[in-house]
């Protein structure tokens, strides 16, 4: 499986015109065609595609990512460390603990408020907090998240003063203590993880909403309910733990998602993240960098895959029984 | 607890319809009065992209050299006329054949880690930019070089197959780099690219990846000691963000673009007062490219036509809101190797349709230029880059209305490059190139540079700019070369290979809490002598609170 996905991803970069000697830099009267040939040589750039793919399934064989392209020369994936002791960070390494942090933040955001609004709004079907809540979710989901950040981000950091406006911390931050760095990070968070965790909103509270007036309407909810159970009772714990049974799949197909970063969200607030590495990585042509993504995305896709159904099958009886006969 | 939470979530929501432009009560600072210069403070600046390697002859990307620049030194350097000035050199003497140059260091000069910076450093970095292994796009200029040689720690020669007239430059454009820590390295892959030893004003601080690079002052620095302690660069990609950044007053520096310097600081008090706009003419120029081997291109008198058929000031007006100038030469105006006798073609439609009519263009009933029973049509490509994109479209127009059917196609760079400039299929494209401070335009204009990935990309040949070219590379006296290049420019604009559309304005911001700036900007920038900037102390901000 992952071989197939990487072969065809592999191919469908090197469709696209151009390498890594093609930047916009190198477009410069001073740099020498012979010396960009040089680079291509180098990096086995002149050879056919299927040897360069069989050259980088034999290094990913040995868990070897390579190093990127770009003049800095970064290991892909993990760091490493020279003759010397000085380490060298891997791209990947850098870049996936924050986006992780951001998205992980933003699911258990956005899983928690829509649960809770596509409940309210299944219980009080068709007046006018269902009718409200549909309206600001869908408001959410459409408005265009880089005007919307624009806005909070006059509001909330020139006119107001109230939260930093970009980037990850504050100057002074090394000498700040633990406490207060983890503060400082966390103001830096509210913006970007507000904004994507508002779009998200819309199609996980819809899901809950009519999956809710499904169960809502059998009948062991009216045994429930004429057996004298509190309301409250009959809708948190009998009839919300069937309704969310669907949600499994889709935390399960999220994980792979929990890798990628907005472009346009990590440009607007400048986190050095995975969208704007993958965006970097493609213009430049980064081949090594941009396959490394790849084939950890299509890892994670995978992965959750199995875990949805671990998962199904933990959470639902029926799955469990079905899975025996 | 959770409806409280709904609840907030609807105030939070219905606030943002209702921002009021609420201003900031802070009190007011005078920027204006005289401050004597004093050492210390930080200044933040804001970048776009993140560097990719401080050593310049490996980087290439803008952010890299503009870092880099702060930390190496050249052996010398051009001063805020454009002219040669010493750096690491105190003097330098060219040979009577012209074929060697001799540097002389300046005495006790050392790298900031306290080593001691002679002539073997110089010669190390020559060798190592020759070296083939080095993975280096610039080594051709200094392959020119037959022999180089240190014969005392002070002294440094070099002899050229023939004379070389563009060695200065390209001495001015080498920073110099440690041989007691790069010997033992491979150039192409060293933690020297990312934690360097230099010997300018600055030295590296910390570089958190992504996120800011800042520097210190290197209390070792030959040169002196700048003014301003340290230089932060913070990578913000967005330039709204970055604008939003300078309103609130989290940095000082940053580059903007012609909508922001018209039409955004003019009708903002608060940001008048307390920011200082600065326009230089920038290192580059636009313009519009003929496919010269594909006809109608190949006909003078089209290519004559349409540049008379584009208003220049137009496109300058429409595009750079009237910040940028028009030009004749592909050098500065204002510097020496400008021909001040040439002018742009004017905007002339009826002479740009008398041309089409002597090349045997006739216009149909559509009003559309026909020959041959084929229009009068073609496709100009440019890359995305908004200003090209827009003045295409207003040429399009203009050439529109003389009868000429235009199109228009964007491409991202690499495709770009790869699938119509190398292969030559292609009719007009929008570009630019830079106004080089060096007049050697040999790699763009000779007809021998027309190969694949080759700079003559458009086909361009005259044997009297071939001859005047190669007459250029070859002789070192000035006023000479001055007269070489001037005939030059007036090949190549009678020639019309490409029409020259403007050479923009680069705009700054600074805040006024940095002083010291020259105002107007000598010929090589504001930021030439950032080293002379400093901050006084009332006006310093502070650091804790800065976000």
């Amino acid at each position: 499986m992952l071989i197939g996905i990487s072969l065809v991803s592999f191919f469908i970069m090197h469709l696209a015109p151009g390498d890594v000697t093609s930047s916009e830099a190198s477009f410069n009267p001073k740099a020498s065609e012979e010396s960009r040939q040089k680079l291509r040589e180098l990096y086995n750039l002149d050879k056919p595609v299927i040897i360069q793919y069989g050259l980088w399934v034999k290094r990913i064989a040995q868990l070897d990512f390579g190093n990127s392209f770009a003049s800095h020369q970064k290991p892909v994936l993990w760091e490493r460390t020279d003759k010397s002791g000085n380490v060298t960070k891997g791209l990947i390494q850098e870049s996936l603990p924050i986006t992780l942090m951001i998205n992980l933040l933003g699911i258990c955001i956005i899983f928690s408020i829509s649960i809770f609004l596509g409940t309210l709004s299944a219980v009080r079907q068709n007046t006018w907090v269902d009718r409200s809540i549909t309206l600001f979710v869908f408001i959410g989901f459409a408005i265009p998240g880089f005007w919307l950040a624009l806005l909070l981000m006059y509001w909330t950091g020139v006119s107001n003063q109230w939260l930093p406006i970009s980037g990850l911390h504050s100057l002074g931050y090394q000498n700040l203590s633990n406490f207060d760095q983890f503060i400082d990070l966390l103001k830096h968070l509210i913006l970007p993880v507000s904004i994507s965790s508002l779009s998200g909103l819309a199609g996980i509270s819809l899901y809950v909403r009519n999956g809710m007036l499904d169960i809502l309407h059998q009948d062991f909810i009216t045994t429930a309910r004429s057996k004298g159970l509190k309301e409250s009772k009959v809708v948190f714990i009998h009839a919300l733990k069937n309704a969310i049974l669907p949600l499994i799949t889709i935390v399960g197909l999220s994980i792979p998602g929990l890798i990628g970063g907005s472009v346009i969200a990590e440009s607007i607030f400048a986190i050095p993240g995975m969208g704007k590495l993958f965006y970097d990585s493609v213009l430049m042509r980064d081949f090594p960098v941009i396959m490394g993504i790849l084939t950890i995305g299509s890892f994670l896709t995978l992965i959750g895959n199995l875990l949805a159904d671990i998962g199904y099958a933990w959470a639902d009886p029926r799955v469990r029984k079905g899975l025996v006969k | 607890m959770k409806k409280n939470f709904l609840f907030f979530n609807f105030i939070f929501i219905l606030s943002i319809f209702i921002i009021s432009c609420s201003k900031d009560t802070s009190e007011v600072i005078n920027y204006n009065e005289e401050y004597k210069n004093i050492f210390g403070g930080s200044l933040i600046n804001a970048m776009a992209g993140e560097p990719s390697n401080l050593i310049a002859m490996i980087a290439g990307d803008s952010a890299s050299s503009a870092i880099a620049g702060n930390i190496f030194n050249s052996l010398i350097k051009y001063d805020e006329n454009l002219n040669y000035a010493p750096d690491l050199a105190e003097s330098w003497a060219i040979s009577n054949n012209q074929k060697t140059i001799t540097f002389k260091l300046k005495k006790g000069l050392q790298w900031a880690d306290g080593n001691p910076l002679t002539s073997a450093d110089v010669l190390f970095t020559w060798k190592l930019i020759t070296n083939p292994d080095t993975r280096t796009p610039y080594a051709s200029d200094y392959q020119l070089v037959k022999k180089a040689s240190a014969p005392d720690p002070l002294t440094f020669k070099i002899t050229y197959e023939t004379s070389y007239a563009p060695a200065l430059d390209t001495w001015s454009s080498l920073h110099i780099l440690p041989k007691h820590i790069l010997k033992d390295e491979d150039i192409n892959n060293t933690f020297f690219s990312r934690k360097p030893t230099g010997s300018s004003y600055y030295k590296l601080d910390d570089w958190i990846s992504g996120q800011q690079v800042s520097l210190k002052a290197n209390e070792k620095s030959v040169l002196g000691s700048p003014l301003i302690e340290k230089l932060i660069s913070r990578i913000i990609p967005d330039t709204s963000s970055q604008f939003l950044e300078l309103t609130a007053d989290n940095i000082d520096v940053m580059n903007i673009n012609p909508i922001q310097y018209q039409r955004v600081f003019p009708a903002r008090k608060d940001l008048q007062q307390k920011v200082a706009l600065y326009k230089e003419l920038g290192n580059g120029y636009t313009y519009l490219g003929f496919n010269l081997k594909k006809p109608p291109f190949n006909d003078i008198r089209v290519r004559q036509a349409l540049n008379y058929a584009i208003d220049k000031d137009e496109v300058i007006k429409g595009v750079l809101l009237g910040l940028g100038e028009s030009i004749s030469s592909p050098y500065k105006p204002g510097t020496r190797w400008n021909n001040p006798n040439l002018s742009p073609y004017p905007y002339n439609p009826s002479k740009a349709l008398e041309l089409l009519q002597e090349a045997g263009f006739k216009k149909n009933n559509d009003g559309i230029l026909m020959k041959n029973g084929k229009p009068l049509k073609f496709e100009i490509i440019t890359n995305q880059n908004k200003q090209r994109e827009m003045t295409a479209v207003v040429i399009q127009k203009r050439l529109q209305e003389i009868g000429v059917d235009v199109s228009i196609r964007v491409i991202e760079w690499a495709s770009f490059v790869n699938r119509f400039i190398k292969t030559g299929d292609f009719d007009v494209v929008v570009l630019g190139w830079s106004l080089s401070l060096d007049p050697d335009q040999y790699n763009i204009w000779h007809s021998s540079q027309q190969g694949p990935g080759q700079f003559n990309f458009l086909g361009y040949s005259n044997k009297n700019v071939d001859r005047l070219l190669e007459l250029g590379r070859k002789e070192l006296n000035v006023s000479k070369r001055e007269e070489i290049y001037h005939k030059f420019s007036k090949y190549l604009l009678e020639d019309s290979p490409i029409i020259y559309l403007y050479a923009g304005y680069g705009l700054s911001a600074v805040h006024k809490r940095v002083k010291g700036i020259k105002n107007p900007a000598p010929p090589a920038g504001i930021y030439h002598n950032n080293y002379d900037w400093f901050l006084p102390k009332p006006l310093r901000r502070n650091e804790i609170s800065a976000r």
